[in-house]
């Protein structure tokens, strides 16, 4: 295994997630809130998330970690990109 | 199991007319639930693009634990004319679904060319918002084996499909919509043929009423989707619902509504009118009563 400059590290990905869903929603975010609950993104935009992680953080997201559950705070988002991310790296493509 | 229900498992792929929003999306939920698509656009752009739009719409799907088909999905390949991609070896469907735009000579056509194709007793499927199926039958070859559905954007999310009978449809049909919208997982509820049926005939007028609604300043595009939802329990509001649709494919069905009904209610409005004259179409063009900037249609 090799670290690359292609990981982001984890607070670069949560900043960016906090700015991405308040220019979407007009309201603060903290790491920890339902991304789904009340003021939050209705269901039907949560691919905008997948979309968004992707383009900004070279991933890919499919099969079983297309979850909702995986993108319900901008902790659990963060903590999929590094995973992603760190697949990567090691070829794995788990 | 799925196998049992007809189509997924069968191998016959389905074959679906037209790859704008409902004929992307029914691909969508077929591919989803492991069943192979033959998709067909005289649009070339539309067709270069669906591959894309529909790896969209199965991810969402998935996403949203509404497709079980994340390690099988169903193939998909596309084509400028159903010529070649619904007869030979493996590409014969186990029925078509037209999904082009609301204008019944255009319907007509693609019916009348997918259903010279296919052998007798394939169903042959509209998903008309309103153009009555006893007037499409007037163009197929075998009246017998055409019928409804009525699926609702976007079909891979909405389980329920309203299936209309024609004068015509033969009980075989019914029995093998009924069959492949089973192994889909969709509740079909089958009604008699009419106008708008029963979903458009009463969705489409009372969107074009919150439009009037707007127009005359009564109140706000969010106000009147706020007060849909919150008071009257609709799910999206009617506004946002018409930006789902597409303001173009609305303003046709009222049109459909408004000849074949008389009904003063079902003309659409000016600010409808001049919404899709300036190309303010909905999601699907990035603007419609909501600006969709940055999301995939
Ligand atoms: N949009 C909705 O919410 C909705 C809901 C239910 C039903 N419908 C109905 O579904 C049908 C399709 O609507 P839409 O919103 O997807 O429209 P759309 O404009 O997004 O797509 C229609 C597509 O049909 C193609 N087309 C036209 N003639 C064709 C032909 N002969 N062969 C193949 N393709 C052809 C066009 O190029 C276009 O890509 C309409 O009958 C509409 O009333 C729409």
């Amino acid at each position: 295994m090799t670290t690359s400059s292609d990981r982001t590290a984890p607070d670069a990905v949560q900043t960016d997630l906090v700015q991405f869903l308040t220019r979407r929603t007009g309201k603060d975010w903290t790491a920890d809130d339902d991304v789904f609950g009340s003021g939050g993104l209705s269901s039907l935009h949560a691919m905008e998330l997948v979309v968004h992680l992707e383009r900004t953080f070279g991933v890919s997201i499919r099969g079983g970690d297309l979850q909702k559950e995986n993108f319900r705070t901008v902790q659990r988002m963060s903590e999929l990109v590094e995973r992603l991310q760190t697949a990567g790296d090691g070829g794995t493509g788990a | 199991m799925a196998e049992d229900n007809g189509t997924p498992g069968s191998g016959q792929p389905l074959a679906v007319l037209g790859a704008g929003v409902m004929g992307s999306g029914i691909a969508a939920l077929a591919i989803g639930h492991g069943v192979a698509v033959s998709l067909i656009d005289v649009d070339r752009a539309r067709l270069a693009t669906a591959a894309a739009r529909i790896d969209h719409h199965v991810r969402t799907a998935q996403l949203l634990g509404a497709s079980p088909a994340a390690d099988a999905p169903g193939e998909l390949v596309t084509g400028l004319s159903p010529d070649g991609l619904l007869t030979g070896a493996g590409a014969v469907p186990a029925a078509v679904i037209e999904a082009v735009t609301e204008d019944a000579d255009a319907k007509a056509k693609a019916l009348a060319d997918a259903a010279a194709l296919v052998p007798p007793g394939t169903p042959i499927i509209s998903n008309t918002s309103s153009i009555p199926i006893d007037e499409l039958a007037r163009a197929v070859p075998r009246p017998a084996d055409l019928i409804g559905t009525h699926f609702m954007n976007p079909p891979y999310l909405i389980s329920t499909v309203e299936v209309i009978r024609g004068t015509h449809t033969a009980e075989a049909t019914l029995a093998a919509v009924r069959a492949l919208l089973t192994g889909l997982r969709r509740e079909p509820i089958v009604v008699q043929d009419a106008p708008g049926f029963v979903t458009s005939r009463i969705l489409h007028p009372m969107i074009n009423d919150a439009v009037r609604v707007v127009a005359a300043g009564t109140a706000s595009v969010p106000s009147v989707d706020r007060l849909m939802q919150g008071c009257l329990g609709h799910p999206t509001g009617p506004l946002r619902t018409a930006d789902l649709i597409g303001l173009d494919n609305l303003v046709d069905s009222l049109w459909v509504l408004h000849r074949r009904t008389g009904d003063e209610g079902c003309r659409p409005c000016d600010l409808l009118l001049d919404m899709v004259k300036a190309g303010r179409l909905g999601r699907k063009s990035g603007r419609g009563f909501y600006d969709y900037e940055g999301e995939q249609a």
